[in-house]
């Protein structure tokens, strides 16, 4: 552990401010709760609400496994979790399965999240009213009053002129049939994920000073029109390299002549599946870990 | 046959290694010491402690070492340390009053008790280059007297006695703490004046010039500015009284605004108030413009320009927080992207 | 301070564990948990103690029952929190048994996270009337029994629910053992 700093970086002060948020934000699903943000040794928009979270709940025997984009090996994902290992002497994973608490940033795993499993999001942008509103003044009082007619009146737009609705990621949901919340920029592939999910869910906005939380089995709808229901888009073809037809794909380029490979985003879950001897067309038998 | 990357962890120890050698540079060149910085790059180091809200001098010269000159890094580096510090005790507020001034002026009365006092300014130098530095040549010898002890009335007292500026109200209130509490609205001035002391010098400049140049013009002349040394005090709840923890240095500014008055309110001049850590002069006037601007629903001026909406302002002042959202954009959002290219095949399919 | 027990034994696991079990607890209304590590005062039990331990500090203004007076020392050198003159200033509170939950602050619309948090000690979290809970958290629903609630408490309840998105939450202790009804959960007598 790093010398001369608390068990998982936070004062216990600023811990406790932080769960008391917490406790509120699961009280009031899909509500933004403020709190007293620190400044993190990482950059803000980089994850600092999520690690926030995560260091506030983080404990001894916790298995912390932590993504970016689907993959624990992306930089960012890397650079947080040697935070915690370092500050917290914690145990970390790739599996999603051996996880206790999972901090992400932009993906669900494709694995159904456990009854004693905590997903901790990182959210640059939690009002997920900003582009249409940009006083926060007045979106806190929209918020106030469970009006949501700004965004209903967007969704109808773009269904007026696009003869759909146009938002692929950070699809607004709505919490408890009360809230109107960000789900952080997922892919709208996600958004069915956090319905009814059995893990805890909890999002951590650093910069922008805000908690916010879904308890677990919470209806989570993604806003949509009966003659017009909610899609979720993925890629139309397998996994690549392990063959699934269920996950959400990454398209990688792979010349200059147009050459396209799509491959499960969620590494953890495409490495298992090749273990088990699923091949896709570009792949190869890979000896089990 | 396509192998998926790998390997994030050694390219990051691979990129700070190389960040370190750079950040050496030329081993025949002697490496810069902590000393020179904090004593030779003097304002560099006020900036670093204003913006990253720790009065340390030697702590920020290690963070303008660290971070290779780049000022909002060190700002940066020196807020995430400060943020780990346990709190003691809360100061008492200083009192500029009993300044031990280095430098005092005031543009609007030609002279005043106390005088004017110029300092070590740059106002009046010529902006040549100077090839005698380069050479490393002696200092000049600096004329020295005795401190003759005058007390330095600050020019806003001198103006309220007559009644002609808005009195300066004083509260026992706690002020609000944004290191601490979210931002919330209506934010109350004393954590709007902490906002603009922890601002980032070049968008207050920038506002600040807006409001003169018509956008929410406040006509401000330059009451005082006053730089120096001032005492820090704490009062221990079991000493029940003051003690003085050391000295720090500021620059106060304070404008004065022309004001033609209101239903309520005969006109007047209002402030406009600035208080930053070190030698800090164009900041410390930048936030007092902007204070001023941020204070137009309290007296009843049309909303018109950026400088006077308080949330637009409030938001967007803190270089750390700006810097890691813009900079953030660096990380990988291909999730996000791929979720953007499908949409976009799918709705030209669909228009097609 | 003499004659005063101490705190958590080790004050970062402890609460980190309490904390966790508090969360557990509020996330999954009628779920049990059980916590340890601390010698409380009288009247306090080991679950009241430890979630105060956990929760509250110099930030949170904190109203406590009078009749649980003899444990002030404790938690004012314990925890440090300012106390409320009036339960409507409170941001946390104790009471034994359930206090009359209009007098406490229930936050509103714009800030509903600025309500009260009582823990309310009971002589048992078994062996009460059955209350069935559903709501965020319960799969389906779930059953609790808490020795000690008034018999009126799935009316006082309601009124409480109507006040959402305001409202005030409960952590209920006894002896080792918390739950927590979050001002969403619907209580009916089962």
């Amino acid at each position: 552990m790093t010398e001369g700093y608390n068990f998982a970086y936070l004062d216990e002060q600023t811990k406790r401010m932080i769960r008391r948020a917490l406790l509120k934000a699961v009280a009031i699903p899909g509500h933004q709760v403020p709190f007293g943000s620190r400044e993190m040794p990482l950059p803000y928009g980089w994850g600092t609400g999520g690690i926030q979270v995560t260091a506030s709940i983080l404990g001894t025997n916790d298995v912390l496994k932590v993504i970016d984009q689907g993959a624990d090996d992306t930089t960012n994902a890397v650079s947080i979790r040697r935070f915690f290992a370092r500050t917290a002497d914690v145990a970390t994973t790739t599996h999603t399965a051996d996880a206790t608490v999972i901090q992400t940033r932009h993906r669900i795993p494709e694995k159904t999240l456990r009854d004693n499993q905590i997903i901790v999001y990182q959210v640059p942008q939690p009002e997920p009213l900003y582009r249409l509103e940009s006083s926060r003044v007045e979106t806190r009082r929209m918020h106030g009053l469970a009006d949501y007619g700004l965004m209903h009146v967007k969704l109808y737009e773009d269904v007026a002129r696009f003869g759909q609705i146009s938002i692929s990621y950070d699809y607004p949901v709505l919490v408890n049939q009360r809230y109107l919340m960000s789900p952080s920029p997922i892919p709208a592939f996600d958004n069915p994920k956090m319905d009814r999910m059995p893990a805890l869910q909890l999002f951590g906005a650093g910069r922008e000073k805000r908690i916010y939380a879904i308890p677990p089995w919470t209806a989570v709808r993604s806003l949509d029109f009966d003659d017009h229901p909610f899609r979720a888009i993925n890629a139309s073809e397998p996994c690549g390299l392990c063959g699934a037809t269920d996950s959400y794909l990454d398209e990688v380029v792979i010349d200059d002549r147009g050459g396209r490979l799509f491959v499960c985003s969620d590494t953890d879950h495409c490495a298992e599946r090749r273990a088990a001897g699923h091949i896709g067309k570009d792949g190869f038998a890979e000896a089990a870990e | 046959m396509y192998v998926t990357v790998k390997g994030g962890e050694k390219a990051i120890d691979a990129a700070h290694a190389w960040l370190a050698e750079e950040r050496r540079g030329d081993r025949s060149v002697p490496e810069l010491s902590i000393d020179q910085i904090a004593e030779q790059l003097g304002r560099s180091v006020d900036r670093v402690m204003g913006e990253g809200s720790c009065y340390d001098r030697g702590l920020a010269a290690l963070a303008i070492k660290q971070s290779q000159g780049d000022l909002i890094e060190a700002a940066f580096l020196l807020r995430a340390y400060r943020t780990t510090l346990p709190r003691f005790a809360h100061s008492l507020p200083v009192n500029t009053s009993a300044m031990r001034a280095e430098r005092r002026i005031s543009a609007i009365f030609k002279d005043l008790p106390g005088g004017q006092i110029l300092g070590p300014t740059y106002d009046y130098t010529h902006r040549l280059l100077d090839f005698a530095l380069a050479a490393g040549g002696p200092v000049p010898q600096v004329p020295v007297a005795e401190p003759d002890g005058a007390v330095l009335p600050r020019v806003p007292d001198i103006l309220g006695r007559e009644g002609l500026l808005e009195p300066d109200v004083s509260s026992d209130a706690v002020p609000g703490d944004l290191t601490r509490e979210p931002l919330m609205f209506p934010a109350g001035r004393d954590v709007r004046l902490q906002a603009l002391a922890r601002g980032d010098e070049g968008f207050l400049l920038a506002l600040g010039y807006s409001t003169q140049r018509g956008y929410g013009g406040s006509h401000p002349f330059a009451g005082e500015i006053r730089m120096g040394e001032v005492a820090v005090e704490i009062e221990p709840a079991e000493l029940g009284f003051a003690i003085d923890i050391g000295d720090i240095v500021v620059t106060e500014c304070q404008m004065v605004n022309q004001f033609k008055g209101s239903k309520t309110v005969p006109a007047q001049f209002t402030r406009g108030y600035g208080l930053v850590f070190g030698f800090s002069e164009r900041k410390a006037m930048a936030m007092a413009l902007v204070d001023r601007a941020m204070r137009a629903a309290e007296l009843g001026e049309e909303l018109t320009a950026p400088a006077q909406n308080v949330e637009f302002v409030l938001y967007h002042s803190d270089n750390i927080e700006a810097t890691g959202f813009t900079e953030h954009l660096k990380l990988p959002h291909y999730v996000d992207f791929q979720s953007e290219l499908q949409n976009v095949r799918r709705m030209r399919e669909a228009a097609e | 301070m003499i004659g005063l027990t101490a705190g958590f034994a080790d004050p970062v696991q402890d609460a980190q564990r309490c904390f966790r079990s508090v969360l557990d607890a509020m996330s999954r209304p009628g779920r049990i948990a059980t916590v340890a590590g601390v010698a409380p005062p009288a009247p306090l039990c080991v679950a009241s103690a430890a979630v105060l331990l956990t929760l509250i500090d110099h930030e949170t203004t904190f109203w406590l029952d009078p009749a649980a007076g003899a444990a002030n020392a404790w938690i004012a050198f314990h925890c440090g929190a300012p106390s409320a003159d009036m339960p409507r200033d409170a941001a946390f509170a104790f009471s034994l048994g359930l206090a009359d939950l209009t007098r406490f602050n229930a936050g509103n619309h714009e800030g509903p996270e600025t309500s009260a948090t009582i823990v309310v000690q009971l002589p048992s979290l078994t062996g009460g009337a059955p209350l069935r809970l559903s709501g965020p958290g319960l799969k389906d629903s779930a059953t609790i029994a808490p020795l000690g609630l008034p018999a009126d408490f799935p009316a006082i309840w309601r009124r409480n629910r109507g006040l959402f998105p305001a409202g005030i939450d409960l952590i209920l202790c006894a002896g080792n053992t918390l739950a927590a009804l979050p001002r969403t959960v619907q209580v009916e007598e089962a």
